[in-house]
């Protein structure tokens, strides 16, 4: 008797019942592909911890930090998954203020790249000390040393910044999550995860005394959220554009950070959706409208980040400051030691990400897979060159120094690509991967009066 | 719609329009504390309900505020406290302690509305589900309304000829909230 009206955004759904049906099929047993891909993410992290152990037995001469190179591939790594961590919060928080329908079936994925990422980056400032145990000290704390750290450094700004990040975005993640572990809860007949699930959801019975305050409070926290975006990014850029060194101490890094964060966070998230796509059957949540949005938003921040690195050549080159800088940042970086890194950085970033002008390109799964992984390196890439470059070449020319990273440092990044990659398929098979309540929401709601979508009629029955 | 013990009926609809026009018939009838169950928010429900607007935003307010003036607050007291004497440069340094006071804003705002939220909600809800049905998460709505004993019968009829797929009726005492 309900209408089946089909929606734009998700034409082969139904009902209500059948999106319960998919997405917690989700959760059934999982094959032994998963059990493979989930020791091999396990090998990854016991080799990053093996190749952390080494450096905290042996030193942080295990690196290959020397100076004037004192941030190398951890820092480099570090940012590159606070920013792949942004994509995740934008999708979910700001694309909701904007209403935009297509975000429904990809946000809680996204979101929980974004938890995991945080989780990820956050273990990068306290490995790259020589003696972690030490973290403490960024900490306000009364001690008594009386001392309090310096609320003029970036480095505190990003204590803050990161750790409300990570707070918000769990919270928020889990407080979507609520109604979702509730359906799974009624479907699910695994005696460990009803129990589960029933304390996870909290009880929630979908009263409108519960909807009504959690629409609201769903949408403030979109709201904070929303800010923190554009907030956290900037202030890691920070930890950069705040020092003197040449090549860093530039107003452009905030925006071009942001714009970076989200161009590599995309990249991210379509990388792991196609496969998921694929894996579990869920061509009808994610058609090719959704990857055709996300790669407009990709080619969009992409070209921002390319105008930004033409920005930056035209800097030192306009700029009087540093004459030794003309020679070496322009020409110099591209026949410069790092010359390598400098190619790879602007053709992952600025010419591949072009062919995300085609239409056809942007509906085309496989390609998207390739192009999304190439970005993703290239972005890696242009936070070492950043980094590094202007380090290695930082004041007087009797300190120019080169950098390699040692393997410790390559196993730690390896092993955190097995960390991240490790949490979110144990959030796959544990918890709803796609939003269950919200995606109904962008479905027509089942009428009985009238046969149009559109505002329910409250007035009775025609008959 | 405070915790209170009375018999009462509970309609089970697939629609939407069908659920909205039921509790509307129901509040004409006179029925108060209307609870409806739905597997997503619907404005068309809550319009039928008129109920007042819900106060966590008083919390993700007051959370906000007390987060920013927190920032400052800790970073001007740090400073006087070991002040990092840098050439002529104030030591409470207001552009620098914007950031960590904007942070702190949001980190707060975001606890005090989850807080809010689950004050208002009245969650985590621990006591057994009695009026609930599992399809109320998957595609049904319900629409309990309580009703003096022996008095169900009219609302079973509004129910009914709104369209409910089934009708449950409770004459023995049942917890609402």
């Amino acid at each position: 008797m309900a209408t089946a009206i089909r929606s734009e955004t998700h034409p082969a759904i139904t009902s209500y019942e059948e999106v319960n049906r998919d997405v917690l099929k989700l959760l059934g047993r999982p094959g032994r592909g998963y059990f493979i891909l989930l020791a091999a993410a396990i090998a990854l992290v016991a080799l990053g911890g093996f190749a952390w152990a080494v450096q905290i037995y042996l030193g942080i001469g295990m690196s290959g930090l020397r100076n004037p190179v004192g941030w190398g591939a951890y820092i480099t790594t570090f940012v590159f998954w606070v920013g792949i961590a942004h994509s995740g919060t934008l999708i979910s928080a700001i694309l909701y203020l904007f209403r935009a329908h297509w975000r429904q079936s990809i946000y809680r994925v996204a979101e929980a790249m974004t938890v995991f990422a945080v989780m990820t980056a956050g273990l990068f400032p306290i490995i790259h000390l020589g003696r972690p145990w030490l973290f403490y000290y960024l900490l306000p704390y009364p001690n008594q040393r009386e001392i309090w750290p310096n609320f003029r450094s970036p480095l505190l700004w990003d204590v803050f910044a990161v750790s409300t990040y990570f707070t918000v975005s769990a919270t928020f993640f889990f407080l979507g999550m609520i109604p979702d572990i509730a359906a799974a809860r009624d479907a699910t007949t695994v005696p460990w995860r009803k129990k589960l699930y029933t304390i996870l959801s909290l009880g929630w019975r979908g009263t409108d005394r519960e909807w009504k305050n959690f629409t609201r409070a769903y949408l403030y926290l979109a709201a904070l959220a929303t800010p923190l975006v554009l907030s956290v990014h900037s202030v890691v850029s920070w930890d950069f554009a705040m020092s003197i060194v040449p090549g860093w101490h530039s107003t452009i890094f905030a925006p071009y950070f942001v714009a970076g964060a989200i161009f590599s966070g995309l990249a991210m998230v379509i990388t792991i959706l196609i496969p998921i796509r694929k894996i579990f059957g869920l061509e009808a949540y994610f058609t090719p409208k959704h990857f055709d949005s996300m790669s407009k938003l990709i080619l969009l921040t992409g070209i921002i980040v390319s105008f930004a690195y033409l920005s930056e050549a035209f800097l030192t080159w306009y700029s009087d400051e540093l004459p030794h800088l003309k020679g070496q940042y322009i020409y110099g970086s591209i026949q410069g030691p790092f010359w390598w890194a400098v190619l790879i950085m602007l053709i992952c970033n600025a010419v591949v990400p072009q062919l995300l002008w085609s239409k056809k390109i942007r509906t085309n799964l496989p390609a998207l897979f390739v192009i999304t992984i190439f970005i993703n390196i290239g972005m890696w890439f242009e936070r070492f060159v950043i980094i590094v470059t202007s380090l290695s070449r930082e004041y007087e020319p009797w300190q120019f120094a080169q950098y390699k990273p040692s393997w410790v440092e390559m196993a730690i990044l390896v092993g955190s690509f097995g960390w991240f990659f490790m949490w979110f398929l144990i959030f796959l098979r544990l918890l709803p991967g796609v939003s269950i309540a919200e995606l109904k929401e962008v479905l027509p709601a089942p009428l009985r009066f009238r046969k149009a979508s559109g505002h329910a009629a409250s007035h009775g029955p025609e008959a | 719609m405070s915790g209170h013990r009375e018999p009462g009926v509970l309609g089970i609809f697939a629609e939407v329009d069908a659920t909205a026009h039921a509790i509307e018939r129901l509040r004409e009838a006179g029925n108060k504390d209307i609870v409806v169950f739905s597997p997503v928010p619907r404005h068309e429900l809550e319009h039928a309900l008129d109920r007042h607007e819900s106060p966590v935003r008083m919390f993700t307010l007051v959370g906000g505020l007390t987060g920013a003036a927190s920032g400052f607050a800790l970073g001007t007291w740090t400073s006087l406290d070991w002040p990092l004497v840098t050439g002529g440069k104030s030591i409470i340094s207001i552009p620098a302690f914007v950031i960590p006071a904007f942070e702190l804003m949001v980190l707060f705002g975001a606890l005090s509305t989850v807080l809010g939220l689950f004050i208002n909600a009245r969650l985590p809800h621990v006591k057994k589900h009695v009026i609930y049905d599992p399809s109320f998460s998957a595609g049904n709505f319900g629409v309990f309304a309580p009703t003096a004993p022996g008095q169900e019968g009219s609302a079973r009829s509004i129910m009914e000829e709104s369209g409910a797929l089934q009708i449950r009726v409770w004459p023995e005492e049942v917890t609402v909230d």
